[in-house]
């Protein structure tokens, strides 16, 4: 029986459409994936497989989909007949290898699923093995995994990516893991030698606070003691491999745990008369109801619970962790996305801007100490500058390395960061959820960490404090000039929402987007006419208490002088960089007139030379002493 | 003395009181707030079909009952009539912000399938991939539909969306399964799936440089099942195709009147089509039967990679 995907046929061709008009990018058909399975229906466990290269990871997957009857019919004798035929031998591994070849690079299939199941429940291994280069895919599969098989050679013993990948998963919080020894076939005296083995294990994991459900000798081979119970072994009577992955606990949420909401966003939508202020996010742990008294960090602000809200549903009196949820409140505070909601009777968060962390780096630029990056710690995001770099943990002997001062691609280190404005977070041995951020550099996500701890030189806050630094920007008009190509827009908007997030009122007009609105003719002077317009609008808004983050060529001195006659406060950056930056930037986007570089500039940045984050905390560093001094 | 280690007592902090759609419907809106707060000029693409519906749905869940970001349609002027009467009527009784988009030029010049110049694959790229690309950047016409007229006007607003809410499963195609919840591409759509950002903890790629936007994926983790058992929970209004309703035929997914077949079924409503599918009535769909047995053109990796291998 055909089925049409509604569009072109499944046929040879390069690209095929889906139902929403987008191209898929190959045509393979993914046949792990039987979609209409009814087996789907069952709970489903996300699981990594991670180890050394070489030390079996492959093969045990292959072996146990095999051993438990996922693979599709007939499929495991063509491979097998395929590999007659070519007169190579068989192997379990060359199940994923020949598929990673397929795909590019060959490596690994990224966090591509792939199933396997046993009475009990259904296994989707949430990334296939890797190379160490594909860390960020190792990262991606196991902070969405719920357990973990750390796979080892007995022969070769612990080795660089078995320390790495260990510390990892438990940096990343995955708690149930299993460590599976495997090619016991090559060990001579396997029983003593396993015993030893598992000592040394166990050590080297308990210093990282890893504590395995099991550790499993197995021959990956041959699937002893992974879907079925060794006869060569038989002096070991533990559990197999698929024995203990059904031992472990589908991780519902963690609702005992004291009340942690970072909040998303404040709604308040008035369509069709909805009065409601709503703040929206999703509870990381434990549970908030109808009446609870709540404050949120860092503001320290407080009150109740008025209601709970929901969308077709009956609104419920409660809600806990792993729930996206909304609550309005008793009374009217002004709490915005960033701040970290939790109950006032039970342990509270700490808020600081200096902290140890623990930081793995994926970045392909190292991190280094002196820059700024923007931190992201459940929905706080704040300019944070890397002060120093305490150790580097080598990773193939977790020796610490100190003396450094940047961490490379892979590396895990301990470093103080120092933040622009407070946030609220948990130490991480007091609560992990909330002691997790990312660090961004040039827009993409580089690294993660775990706040070890707040440290002084800090505003260390409990509850109810009201924080220093985090005073709101003054109002005043930031006016972002230069040539075409140079920055402004992105800076424009990583400044209003750094500004937001530190609770000013921030009001941003970028002319690339609010151009249509304001339209200009093709002549110099329509064009400074409305550069004009924006820069009255701009003083009014001023006027009413806002800061106006303005991204306009304005290339005319003339336009830019009545632009700062009109505003209070009036800030000038302008933004240049190199003329073949500009050039590779801008594409055909050129300046139609000459470009006056304005002559007294408050401040002048080369875009060029900083990343946008480093320019933001100039900018800012400039407008905090500024508005302390005035 | 042997290795004794034990499997661990499960901790009793941990509770599972969410239900498996429970679990997605919160993580699907979990990520539409993050996308509607990191993206000032934010979109849906909505193409009458199940999946965008649901997706339709997760944002009023996310926003109670409102839906704060424009809803994209392409039309493709291939449509089945009915599903452009299901739009606007969901439209007006959902007060909702529409806008579709067509390549007018394409549609005019007929380079078009099949009562045009083109075969089916450039009839999808004019009509489909090229109108959604320019209606998403502004370089295309939008028309809105205007809530006290009942009719769509030219919109005025022709700024890029920045952010673009998708609704594709991981489970639909090979190459889906690597996506990320947030996905950024550069200005000319293009993704590179070899070098994509690392996304854990609930962090995404929500910062974008200049000329490059990115789509959002909130519906990654769902199935077909999981689509239509939800529908039947939240009892979801859907285009009336979806079912039988007397011929022995339904649409399992909708797209153009001239590609798009109906499959043999007697279904008549939700409850019947989760009963199909849990019959496992569709299972092998995704089998190319056949293909695999065709070994004599050298074997070899080349036929496996052909059959997706497995
Ligand atoms: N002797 C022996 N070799 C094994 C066993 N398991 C895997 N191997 C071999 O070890 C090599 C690497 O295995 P593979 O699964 O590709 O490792 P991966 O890089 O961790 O995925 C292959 O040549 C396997 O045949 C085992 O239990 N015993």
């Amino acid at each position: 029986m055909s089925v049409a995907r509604g569009t072109a046929p499944v046929s040879s061709r390069p690209i095929r459409f889906d139902e929403e008009g987008l191209p898929f990018e190959s045509e393979e058909k993914n046949e792990f994936q039987r979609i209409d399975d009814p087996a789907e229906v069952e709970a489903r466990m996300g699981i990594v497989i991670v180890g050394h290269v070489d030390h079996g990871k492959s093969t045990i997957i292959g072996r146990l989909l095999a051993d438990t009857g996922s693979l599709p019919e007939g499929r495991l004798e063509q491979i097998k007949d395929l590999c007659a035929r070519t007169a190579k031998p068989f192997e379990y591994a060359f199940l994923l290898d020949a598929l990673k070849d397929e795909r590019a690079q060959g490596i690994t299939i990224d966090a591509a699923r792939v199933f396997f199941r046993t009475p009990k429940r259904r296994y989707l291994i949430l990334d296939a093995p890797g190379h160490v280069e594909f860390l960020k895919n190792m990262v991606t599969g196991a902070a969405r995994a719920e357990a973990a098989l750390l796979v080892l050679d007995a022969g070769e013993g612990i080795q660089e990516n078995t320390r790495r990948h260990a510390y990892l998963l438990s940096l990343l919080g995955v708690r149930q893991i299993a460590v599976v020894v495997n090619k016991m076939d090559l060990v001579e005296g396997k029983e003593s030698a396993f015993d030893d083995f598992a000592r040394d294990l166990t050590t080297f994991l308990k210093s990282i606070n890893l504590e395995p459900a099991a550790i499993i000798p197995v021959i990956g081979r041959d699937g002893d003691n992974l879907a079925i119970r060794s006869t060569t072994m038989s002096w070991y009577s533990g559990p197999t491999v698929l024995e203990t992955l059904d031992g472990f606990q589908s991780q519902g949420e963690a609702v005992d745990g004291p009340f942690r909401m970072p909040v998303q966003s404040v709604y308040k939508f008035t369509n069709d008369g909805d009065d409601r202020r709503i703040v929206a996010g999703t509870i990381e742990s434990g549970r908030v109801k109808v009446g609870d008294e709540v404050v949120f960090h860092p503001s320290g602000k407080r009150t109740r619970v008025k209601s709970l809200e929901a969308f077709n549903r009956v609104a419920p009196a409660v809600a806990g962790a792993g729930e996206s949820t909304g609550f309005t409140l008793a009374q009217q505070i002004y709490v915005t996305r960033g701040e970290l909601a939790t109950l006032a009777h039970e342990p509270q968060p700490v808020a600081a801007t200096r902290i140890r962390s623990s930081v793995f780096w994926l970045g392909a630029r190292p991190l280094e100490v002196g820059r700024n990056y923007t931190l992201k710690l459940g929905t706080a995001r704040v300019s944070a500058h890397l002060e120093s770099i305490e150790r580097v943990l080598d990773a193939s002997t977790l020796a610490s390395v100190t003396g450094r001062t940047s961490v490379l691609r892979n590396e895990v280190a301990d470093c103080v960061l120092k933040l622009r404005h407070p946030i609220a977070f948990d130490r991480a041995a007091d609560l992990a959820a909330t002691s997790r951020f990312v660090l961004v550099d040039n827009f993409s996500i580089s690294g993660g960490g775990v706040v070890r701890e707040a440290l002084t030189g800090s505003d260390v806050h409990r509850a109810r404090a009201r924080t220093s630094t985090s005073a709101p920007l003054r109002p005043s008009v930031l006016w972002l000039t230069g040539e075409r190509g140079a920055g402004k827009s992105a800076l424009a908007h990583w400044l209003a929402t750094d500004a937001e997030h530190a609770g000013s009122r921030v009001e941003l007009i970028d002319d690339d987007t609010v151009g249509e609105l304001f339209p200009a003719g093709g002549s110099i002077a329509e064009r400074e006419l409305r550069v004009r317009r924006l820069a009255w609008l701009a003083s009014r808004l001023e006027a009413h208490g806002a800061v106006v983050v303005v991204a306009i060529d304005s290339p005319s001195e003339e336009a830019r002088r009545f632009a700062r006659s009109v505003a209070r406060d009036f800030v000038e950056v302008h933004l240049t960089a190199a003329s073949d930056v500009l050039e590779e930037r801008r594409g055909a986007r050129a300046m139609p007139e000459a470009y006056e570089v304005p002559i007294q500039p408050e401040l002048r940045l080369d875009t060029g030379r900083l990343t946008l984050e480093e320019a933001g905390a100039e900018v800012l560093a400039w407008l905090e002493e500024w508005s302390s001094n005035s | 003395m042997s290795a004794t280690t034990t499997v661990h007592a499960p901790s009793s902090k941990r509770a599972s009181r969410i239900d498996h759609l429970d679990q997605l419907e919160h993580r699907s809106v979990h990520l539409l707030r993050e996308a509607y707060a990191s993206f000032p000029q934010l979109a849906m693409l909505w193409s009458i079909g199940k999946d965008s519906t649901v997706l339709l749905w997760l944002a009023r869940k996310a926003f109670f009952g409102h839906v704060p970001m424009p809803l994209v349609h392409i039309d493709t002027g291939y449509k089945i009539p009915e599903m452009i009467q299901y739009r606007d009527r969901l439209a007006a009784e959902w007060r909702l912000t529409v806008i579709y988009g067509q390549n007018e030029e394409a549609l005019a010049s007929k380079q078009t399938f099949p009562d045009g110049n083109v075969d089916r694959l450039t009839c999808c790229g004019n009509l489909k991939t090229e109108a959604l690309r320019r209606t998403l950047s502004g370089e295309g016409k939008r028309y809105r539909f205007d809530h006290t007229l009942g009719t769509y006007v030219v919109d005025t607003n022709r700024e890029p969306f920045t952010g673009v809410i998708v609704g594709v499963r991981a489970d639909e195609e090979g190459s889906r399964s690597k996506e990320r919840y947030f996905s950024p591409r550069s200005g000319e759509n293009n993704w590179d799936v070899g070098d994509q950002p690392p996304e854990f903890w609930n962090q995404y790629a929500t910062e974008f440089a200049p000329g490059t936007h990115v789509r959002i994926h909130p519906l990654l983790d769902w199935t077909e099942l999981d689509i239509w058992e939800y529908i039947e929970r939240e009892r979801i209004p859907t285009v009336g195709l979806y079912y039988d309703r007397g011929e022995g035929e339904r649409f399992r997914s909708l797209g153009c009147w001239p590609c798009t077949k109906a499959v043999s079924s007697s279904a008549r409503n939700v409850g019947e089509i989760i009963v199909e599918l849990k019959s496992g009535k569709f299972s092998h769909i995704a089998e190319r039967a056949g293909r695999a047995q065709d070994k004599d053109d050298g074997g070899g990796l080349e036929t496996l990679r052909r059959d997706g291998y497995m």
